[in-house]
């Protein structure tokens, strides 16, 4: 997508407005006019929650996972390695159930880049975790608790030194070389370069061509099936790009849950300073996603400061400020974002219906909160959406999926402003379930 | 002086508290009035977490300020003082599953609690689970999962204790984000707790220590 020339005049709201009609006007080739109009008029769906507008039905756009390929016969192994099965997989699921965003995408990710990076962070099938199993997450402090002033003071010299070569085996020699912001007058340059003469860096140049080349075969497969699904299915893409909050940058991956936890004791105040030199970080990467992508939406999954993973008093004083930052950034920019919260945000209602987040500018996705306040309190001000539980998915019947979506449409999307979708990414769930929760969604969905 | 130490440990005040526990140590007092010092502490700190006054950080902080005072005053203990404990409670993330936190935490809860605990860590086959139940003579067996492929590895958990024959002398608890009343159904489980204090109220009322 190109930016017009003066860009940088134009206010968030006209910027939101290019950006909407840039993804409704999305430059595919359609299979037919009306399934071109079929795409428009999903894309206006949204347009018109997140605007709080009453839309023509209640757009369902569930969090799919693992899901198609459980139900094709297939594990999750086979969907890691096999980008045939990822793509027909994929699209026949989207063709069977016609939902109205397409899923999780990224989510079905190639496990051949991670042989090759021998990435540390996550286990996945085959590798470490069961065939049939999603990736998950190698709890530990990637980051060790004293090196705050080290993030703090660079944080792209920090990744490239210290932080990459511990989570990627493949990527153990860039802590030998000098970080690039040495590369600044003539006499300097050669000693820079020098570094690259040593083997174990010849090696790991050539493993990061390999896993260029991977990445490019597993996103080729992955946006095939996507542009497939969007050009014969009319079924828009739900995320153009990604960020995260600060403090789950910190605690998902970096400190880990508990180190981040005790830091917030035992150096409150580097915590607060690594959060904010993050910020521009968090909202530089999702703009540059969505510039390429054309697609406003920035999906943003929240983990660590729900109900019970901090006080409320935390909440407001360490992980809002930073993630609102976020959020007002990528606003101004023209960017939707798309938060799916993970968890219960019960607690958080209050702080999150943030009146200084200016209206119908971005979706919160719920998982396990009180959807009737949520929409309450939240609602009000911005779209919301989710909350489907997993486990009426995997252990329901369709009866009981019916009236759970029936009584939810009830309390949450009268006069628009709600998207259906699943409390969490769906890996697991009873076919005739999942089925009983799509057309419970068209039935209700347009009746609001 | 016993006192400061609780005061300290209910503020979380980690360097205070070990500073108190040395300055105790050194005067001679008895290391158990510093251990049930503690243990006072992090009642308060459990009660708190109860009622919605504390949380996860707060219940992590304390277990390791509690730890950090344990292991200083081990060397003063002269010999093995094993209090009684209330019983034995295995406890692991099920098979297909390796998140770890919340069984961790529960781990130190049940270990500050009285009881003892066998933490078979994470991803662990139901036959572990048995030879554990078994060998230890365990009261209370507690699983933990966050996926929603854990339900499946809870029941089949559940039914290999079952056909080893030891079903009926133990009582089983789930854990985890996903979990409710239908995972304890659908597994064969006793019941479930949505938090570290919940899962030691189970233990305490199947045991009989409350």
């Amino acid at each position: 997508m190109t930016l017009p020339d003066n860009w940088n005049e134009l206010t968030s709201e006209a910027r939101l407005e290019f950006r909407l009609d840039a993804w409704q006007n999305a430059p595919i080739e359609f299979a037919s006019p009306q399934v071109a109009q079929a795409y428009r008029d999903r894309v206006q769906l949204y347009r018109d929650v997140i605007a709080l507008k009453k839309p023509a039905t209640v757009p369902i756009a569930p969090w799919i996972g693992l899901l198609p390929f459980r139900y094709y016969g297939h594990t999750a192994k086979q969907a890691y390695y096999d980008y045939e099965i990822l793509k027909d997989d994929w699209y026949r699921f989207h063709e069977e159930t016609m939902p109205d965003g397409i899923g999780l995408t990224l989510g079905i990710v190639p496990g051949k880049l991670f042989e090759i990076l021998d990435y540390h962070l996550y286990d996945w099938p085959g590798h470490g975790t069961p065939d049939d199993t999603s990736y998950q997450y190698n709890e530990k402090e990637w980051m060790k608790a004293d090196e705050y002033t080290a993030l703090i003071q660079d944080p792209g010299s920090y990744w490239q030194r210290t932080y990459l070569p511990r989570v990627f085996g493949a990527l153990e020699p860039f802590a030998q070389l000098s970080p690039w912001t040495d590369l600044v007058e003539i006499p300097f340059t050669a000693p820079f370069f020098a570094g690259f003469a040593a083997s174990p860096v010849k090696e790991m140049l050539k493993k990061l061509a390999e896993a260029g080349d991977a990445a490019m075969e597993w996103l080729q497969a992955s946006m095939a099936a996507d542009g497939r699904i969007m050009a014969t299915l009319g079924i828009p893409q739900t995320a153009g790009g990604s960020s995260k909050a600060p403090y789950d940058i910190l605690g998902d991956t970096m400190r880990g849950t508990r180190g981040l936890m005790l830091d917030k004791f035992r150096q409150p105040d580097n915590v607060k300073t690594a959060m904010e030199r993050l910020v521009p970080l968090a909202v530089d990467w999702a703009v540059r996603s969505n510039n390429v992508t054309g697609n406003p939406i920035v999906f943003i999954p929240i983990h660590k400061g729900a109900d019970g993973f901090m006080s409320d008093a935390d909440f407001r004083e360490l992980y809002w400020p930073t993630f609102k930052a976020v959020l007002l950034g990528l606003i101004e920019q023209g960017l939707v974002p798309w938060v799916f919260v993970e968890g219960s945000y019960n607690e958080r209602l209050e702080v999150i219906a943030d009146e200084e987040i200016p209206a119908g500018r971005m979706v919160w996705m719920f998982d396990a909160t009180d959807m009737e306040r949520a929409k309450a309190i939240v609602g009000s001000r911005q779209c919301i959406g989710g909350n489907v539980p997993a486990a009426l998915f995997a252990m329901g019947t369709p009866e009981e999926m019916d009236a759970y979506v029936k009584d939810l449409l009830g309390k949450t999307a009268k006069n628009g402003g709600f998207i259906l979708s699943s409390g969490i990414v769906l890996d697991e769930a009873d076919p005739t379930v999942y089925r009983a929760f799509i057309d419970a969604g068209r039935r209700y969905g347009a009746e609001i | 002086m016993a006192g400061g130490l609780k005061e300290a440990v209910i503020e979380l005040r980690e360097a205070d508290a070990l500073r108190i526990t040395d300055e105790l140590l050194r005067s001679g007092t008895d290391p158990l009035t510093v251990v049930s010092s503690c243990k006072e502490a992090m009642d308060v700190i459990g009660q708190r977490f109860a009622n919605g006054e504390a949380f996860i950080p707060e219940l992590i902080m304390a277990g390791e300020i509690m730890q950090g005072v344990t292991a200083k005053v081990k060397p003063y203990l002269q010999t093995e003082t094993s209090s009684a404990r209330l019983g034995t409670v295995v406890m692991c993330t099920v098979q297909g599953d390796i998140h770890d936190i919340g069984k961790d935490i529960v781990v130190t809860m049940l270990d500050i609690a009285g009881f003892d605990v066998v933490d078979l860590g994470v991803d662990v086959p139901p036959d572990r689970v048995v030879e554990a139940v078994r060998d230890h003579k365990a009261q209370v067996l507690g699983l933990s999962g966050l996926l929603t492929i854990a339900f499946d590895s809870m029941k089949t958990t559940v039914a290999a204790v079952e056909d080893a024959g030891l079903r009926d002398g133990v009582k089983i608890m789930l854990g985890g984000a996903p979990v409710t009343a239908d995972v304890v159904a659908y597994a064969g489980a006793d019941d479930w707790g949505k938090d570290a204090i919940a899962a030691v109220e189970l233990a305490r009322t199947w045991v009989g220590g409350a």
